[in-house]
């Protein structure tokens, strides 16, 4: 075990897309390796390879001199290479230890028999305890893990490899899910680990972060290694450069403009989670009106998926209003609220309808899609064949299925759906993720644009540099309550990464201390006393 | 974990000229490729079929050149296998309707039951009334009755989140041992000297279509039916509604559909539509309502529709074919001695290989039974 | 009769009635949380009815038979196993493809093999256990037949394996999370094999349970919804053994009832009895009204490379 780490030559394909075409790599042991690429770029599916969850094409891996073969996650472990995956692989219905130990059975070479006809819980919670405190990863073995938050989860996944002698960590972009100082403390045990010599493999697009805590850093583009160079030798511009193949330009600037009348007005909203009797959003106010962009950041699970479905009427409210007036100018017009959700795939789309199905979704029973109770195939059709050209969605005929268009041209349908008839609100949760660049501008630039109509919208989304580039105001969620509304242009990242972590500017940071880690869990049941 | 650079699309838009030609041959092909997975299961349970007649030492040629000589060529064979295949019909679509909207309606048998009950009800009700008030009505009693057997699956679903699979399931027992009830009870006919009703009145039979046969209109009921939901998936809005509950309820959902009211209407419908089957057999086979008058139709109608791949004018074959199975069987146990319960076997069998076939086509797959197996993707 | 002797009487046909049941839903209960769905109990409990009475009447011996019934429950587990472990068959659709070929199958080789009808089989011999069996009322727990022993000892072993022993744990995460257990080193398909081929072992001894113990012949479709009883059993019983095995006794207890009351010849249609069954189980499933949280990838087939 340990040595370096060279991957050579490996091809995976899926279908006719090579997601990793020829890629070599050194990783040196004891240090921190930063991959970075854009979305999509086949960083995951690189490191899938190497945990041993796909199989490569072609190529070959080697540690420490010695070519190995990785035929399933067990070989993976066997060889001491652990993954993080960006969505944990935590059984959320086991406890902490118990995720621990699955699987580990087959390790404990002594005593095989017996350690697989019991569990011994106590015991290994104990180990668990200590090998924590030992990293700077306290967490609470006994807790399930669906009631601890995130950060605190991913200590588990980490202290999960650890406890199988991994000595290489793979990371696949564990930063995503926390808030910025979760992020700190996380870097720290980073280097900690590196200190121990551990060799870590750190996958990110975030380009401070690589700087901060790697060594080296490979470039991927379209599943090519594009570079491979030494932080020490490199800057932000040019790796940001390498990633994207031109040059980036960050657009912050919006254009403020007058706006109107209050067209969303929330009043201390109280919503449960779904399928729970836990309280999601907790007495959250808010009014947004016509022609400005109101943006939400957060943490993920603070209440921005609960807020938005119960906009759209998908989750009772338990308590306080939603009010949804439409401004003057269209009421003529029955008021329509837009709803771009957050999965696409699972909550936007019929994947196996045609573009013009979908494309009508919300208005084929209505004229002139249909008239008198039959469906007007030749109108969905043209009507498709417009959205297209509009929306710039590219697909060779409106009868190609949804699910065979690329992620970005996905999302046009959904908007060129959604934004038909000049909505007087909209709901835009997460509209840029996973997009590249060229699709997520096509989505700012046509939010943009209702916005210039006068919509008012509401921008949901995690990642801090996105909502701060569209937002005209910036609500700040957590918990379930918005703990401030700042404007965009004045607030500091770090002011914002401090509201996020539920911390006002005034009070000192803190960790989660393991006592209050199951608060979430022991919350008053939905109605608010 | 999306690919990098996608796409199809895109590879047509470069080369445009070939595009239309892919198009037409990727058509021809998911055609064929959507025939070719049922026919290769028949054949593979025929002759599974055949192989467990050789070990009960008869001869599998002689069997089932009995089975569809008679099924198929004699006047009488071919009108017991219109008989037969009425109510298959019938329940067949109930089924597949409500698999469109991602459902599994394994209560056809006993929706049927209750349908037969319905029929019977309004049959023996209003004698003397015109036929074409009274026949129309009974035939809406089975329907009425069915569908509220279904929709008690639907709401049992919808109200308190119970998969339909296991609640339609016990549903039928219950059902079945409730028309035993009736008719060894309240409706047994005067002096029967076993379980069965009065008569229907006259005015309330379906009449018999080819002389001294069994054959009824009830099948062109089932042809109409067919046809009527055929267009109706195609170009109706309430097929699009149900069709989009069946791809994608979450999608469906956040575009405003009720799914809740989709999926209980839906299976108000399946049940009626088996109910019709049940009334088929009452108004225009027996004329009256016995105990245990279905021999497992309702199972066999998710077997067809399954076959169908949730295509209506499919199951009008497919039934046909279920239809002559049993019509000729009885002729096949006299003529080659081979026990009419093979064919039950070779039922089961058909689905059993035509759920393997499935996966040989993952794109019906997706299209059938999408909702579930794509649940889990991109975790 | 004295009073006393008709509650034994009764709480033995209780007894009775519920261990095919129980069998049945345990090895349910373990296919379901490894997250196969099995609605093919019916089918594999019809398998191991007939295959225990073929071997009962070829051999006149009933030991054999009851590991032949099990052995042949387990095949049928196999291949509910293969479809829709290896293949990614929709779960639903080969459950329900098993029961229609086991009924098929079973009633034709019914008529090969019993060509005059029912025949009556060698019937297990209940053990008693000395001391006990006297004892008044609970006397007939220990005057049961070995297979009802057998699932005595099973439930506690099925409840301590399952939460804990290394191969629960693993049962129990390849069932929530087959991804996380599988990078944790846990091999998903071989869990849930393993789990599908116990599930329909056990089914097979409730089938022998049925044709050896109970009822003394085979005749067609004698499961009577028996694998769908044990379906609701183990939902109602929220998928933890103790609970579900309770259940099965409540149905059973429900079944036993409704004999009862029509040996008693009391002025109520039988029919209406007869369904009170599966009633019950309906309106157990009603009553729990969605609180039951099932293993969270339940019915979804595990492919290790998705994009």
């Amino acid at each position: 075990m340990g040595g370096d780490l060279r991957l050579t030559a490996i091809t995976k394909r899926f279908g006719a897309i090579a997601a990793n075409d020829n890629i070599n790599l050194t990783v040196r042991e004891g240090s921190i390796h930063g991959l970075l690429g854009e979305n999509g770029a086949g960083k995951s599916t690189l490191m899938n390879i190497l945990s041993g969850l796909y199989q490569p094409d072609s190529g070959e891996i080697s540690l420490a001199g010695e070519q190995i073969q990785i035929e399933s996650p067990a070989d993976a472990i066997r060889h001491g290479i652990g993954m993080i995956h960006q969505h944990f692989m935590l059984v959320k219905q086991l406890t902490v230890v118990e995720n621990i130990i699955l699987g580990q059975s087959k390790q404990s070479g002594l005593n095989k028999a017996a350690s697989r006809l019991r569990l011994n819980l106590k015991e290994q919670s104990d180990a668990i305890a200590q090998l924590g405190k030992t990293y700077g990863l306290e967490v609470p073995p006994m807790a399930l893990v669906s009631t601890l938050p995130v950060g605190i989860q991913q200590r588990v996944e980490i202290l999960k490899v650890l406890c199988r002698q991994a000595r290489i960590l793979i990371l696949d972009e564990p930063t995503a899910v926390l808030s910025p100082t979760e992020i700190q403390s996380f870097l720290t045990v980073l280097k900690q680990l590196a200190a121990r010599n551990h060799t870590i493999i750190f996958i990110s697009h975030k380009l401070d972060e690589i700087m901060d805590v790697c060594s080296e850093v490979t470039i991927l583009r379209r599943g090519q290694v594009v570079a491979s160079v030494p932080t020490n030798r490199t800057n932000r511009a040019e790796l940001a450069q390498l990633m994207v193949d031109r040059a980036v330009e960050i657009n912050t600037q919006s254009s403020p403009q007058p706006v109107g009348d209050v067209v969303l007005d929330i009043r201390d909203l109280w919503v449960n989670a779904e399928h729970r009797q836990v309280a999601a959003l907790r007495g959250l106010s808010l009014q947004i009106r016509a022609g400005e962009i109101f943006g939400i950041a957060g943490v993920d699970g603070n209440g921005q998926r609960e807020l938005a479905d119960a906009i759209a009427h998908l989750l009772p409210i338990q308590k306080g209003t939603i009010e949804i007036i439409s401004p003057a100018s269209t009421k003529t017009k029955p008021k329509s609220v837009a709803y771009i959700p957050e999965d696409r795939q699972k909550q936007g789309l019929i994947l196996s309808f045609s573009i013009a199905r979908n494309l009508v979704l919300k208005a084929f029973s209505k004229l002139p899609f249909c008239r008198r109770w039959i469906l007007d195939n030749k109108k969905i059709t043209a009507h498709a064949k417009q959205a297209i050209d509009a929306f710039d969605i590219r697909a060779s005929s409106p009868l190609l299925k949804a699910g065979q268009l690329s992620g970005g041209n996905q999302q046009k349908i959904i908007l060129a759906r959604e934004l038909a008839g000049e909505p007087a609100l909209i709901i835009a949760m997460q509209p840029t993720r996973g997009l590249d660049i060229g699709a997520t501008a096509a989505v700012q630039q046509s939010l943009r644009s209702q916005r210039a109509k006068g919509a008012a919208i509401l921008y949901i989304s995690t990642e801090l540099e996105d909502v701060m580039a569209m937002s005209d105001r910036l609500g700040v969620i957590y918990r379930g309550q918005l703990v401030d509304v700042l404007d965009p242009n004045a607030a500091t990242l770090e002011r914002i990464g401090l509201l996020m972590a539920g911390q006002s500017s005034s009070s000192s940071p803190q960790n989660y201390p393991s006592e209050t880690l199951q608060e979430s869990a022991n919350e008053p049941a939905g109605k608010p006393a | 974990m999306s690919p990098p650079v996608n796409p199809p699309e895109r590879k047509l838009q470069q080369n445009p000229s070939r595009s239309l030609t892919y198009r037409l041959m990727h058509q021809s092909k998911t055609a064929l490729r959507a025939a070719y997975p049922p026919m290769l299961a028949v054949l593979a349970a025929l002759l599974v079929g055949a192989m467990l007649m050789l070990v009960a030492g008869a001869s599998p040629i002689a069997a089932y050149s009995a089975l569809f000589r008679q099924a198929l060529t004699t006047y009488f064979g071919f009108a017991d296998t219109l008989a037969k295949t009425t109510p298959l019909l019938l329940a067949s679509l109930g089924v597949l309707v409500a698999l469109r909207a991602g459902q599994f309606n394994l209560g056809a048998e006993g929706q049927l039951y209750m349908g037969g009950l319905g029929s019977l009800l309004v049959g023996l009700a209003l004698p003397g009334w015109p036929v074409w008030i009274h026949l129309p009505l009974a035939l809406l009693g089975g329907f009425g009755f069915g569908a509220a057997w279904g929709a008690i699956a639907g709401y049992l679903k919808v109200a308190r989140g119970l998969n339909e699979v296991l609640t339609t399931l016990l549903l039928n027992y219950v059902a079945q041992y409730l028309i035993s009830y009736f008719v060894n009870g309240p409706l047994k006919a005067e002096n029967a000297p076993s379980p069965f009703s009065e008569l229907v009145a006259v005015s309330a039979r379906l009449p018999t279509i080819l002389p001294k046969t069994q054959a009824h209109a009830g099948i062109f009921l089932g042809l109409a039916i067919a046809i009527l939901l055929t267009v109706a998936f195609a170009i109706t809005p309430w097929g699009y509604r149900v069709d989009a509950v069946g791809q994608n309820p979450i999608a469906a959902r956040y575009a405003g559909i009720s799914t809740n009211r989709t999926i209980l209407s839906v299976m108000a419908i399946s049940g009626g539509l088996a109910g019709l089957a049940g009334s088929s057999e009452v108004l225009g086979l027996k004329r009256r309502l016995f105990e245990n008058f279905s021999p497992g139709y309702g199972f066999d109608a998710l077997a067809i529709a399954l076959l169908s791949r949730g295509n209506p004018a499919a199951v009008i074959l497919t039934s046909f074919f279920f239809g002559a199975i049993r019509s000729g069987a009885s002729v096949m146990q006299r003529n080659a001695s081979v026990p009419v319960s093979i064919i039950y076997a070779i039922q089961g069998l058909i689905v059993l290989f035509v759920a393997i076939s499935l996966t040989l086509d993952t794109q019906s797959r997706v299209s059938l039974f999408s909702a579930k197996s794509t649940k889990e993707q991109q975790t | 009769m004295t009073p006393i002797d008709f509650i034994s009487d009764f709480l033995s046909a209780c007894l009775r009635l519920s261990v095919p049941l129980a069998f049945a839903a345990l090895g349910g209960l373990i296919s379901e949380r490894s997250g196969v769905l099995n609605i093919g109990l019916e089918g594999m409990i019809l398998t191991g009815a007939f295959a225990g009475a073929a071997t009962a009447i070829a051999l006149d011996q009933v030991w054999p038979a009851v590991g032949v019934a099990l052995v042949a429950g387990a095949m049928v587990g196999l291949l509910h196993a293969y479809l829709c472990v290896s293949l990614g068959v929709n779960q639903l659709v080969s459950g329900l493809a098993i029961n229609l070929t086991a009924a098929g199958l079973t009633t034709y080789g019914a008529r090969l093999l019993f060509e005059t009808g029912t025949v009556a089989l060698p019937a297990i011999a209940p053990l008693n256990i000395p001391g006990f069996q006297q004892l008044p009322i609970v006397g007939v727990f220990f005057q049961q037949d070995p297979l009802f022993y057998l699932l005595l000892l099973l439930l506690p072993l099925t409840t301590y394996a399952l939460f804990h022993t290394h191969w629960g744990l693993s049962l129990r995460a390849v069932g929530n999370a087959p991804r996380a257990a599988d990078t944790a080193g846990v091999s998903v398909s071989r869990v849930r094999y393993c789990s599908v081929i116990f599930c329909g072992g056990l089914c097979g001894l409730a089938g022998a349970y049925l044709t050896l113990v109970h009822v003394g012949f085979f005749t067609e479709n004698m499961s009577a919804g028996k694998g769908f009883i044990a379906l609701a059993a183990l939902i109602f019983g929220r998928w933890h053994p103790v609970a579900t095995t309770l259940a099965c006794l409540l149905f059973g207890t429900t079944e036993a009832l409704q004999l009862r009351i029509q040996a008693y010849g009391l002025d109520i249609p039988y029919q209406l009895l007869a369904m009170l069954p599966y009633l019950t189980a309906l309106a157990a499933l009603a009553g729990l009204a969605g609180k039951a949280t099932p293993p969270a990838a339940l019915g979804i087939p595990y492919t290790k490379e998705k994009q």
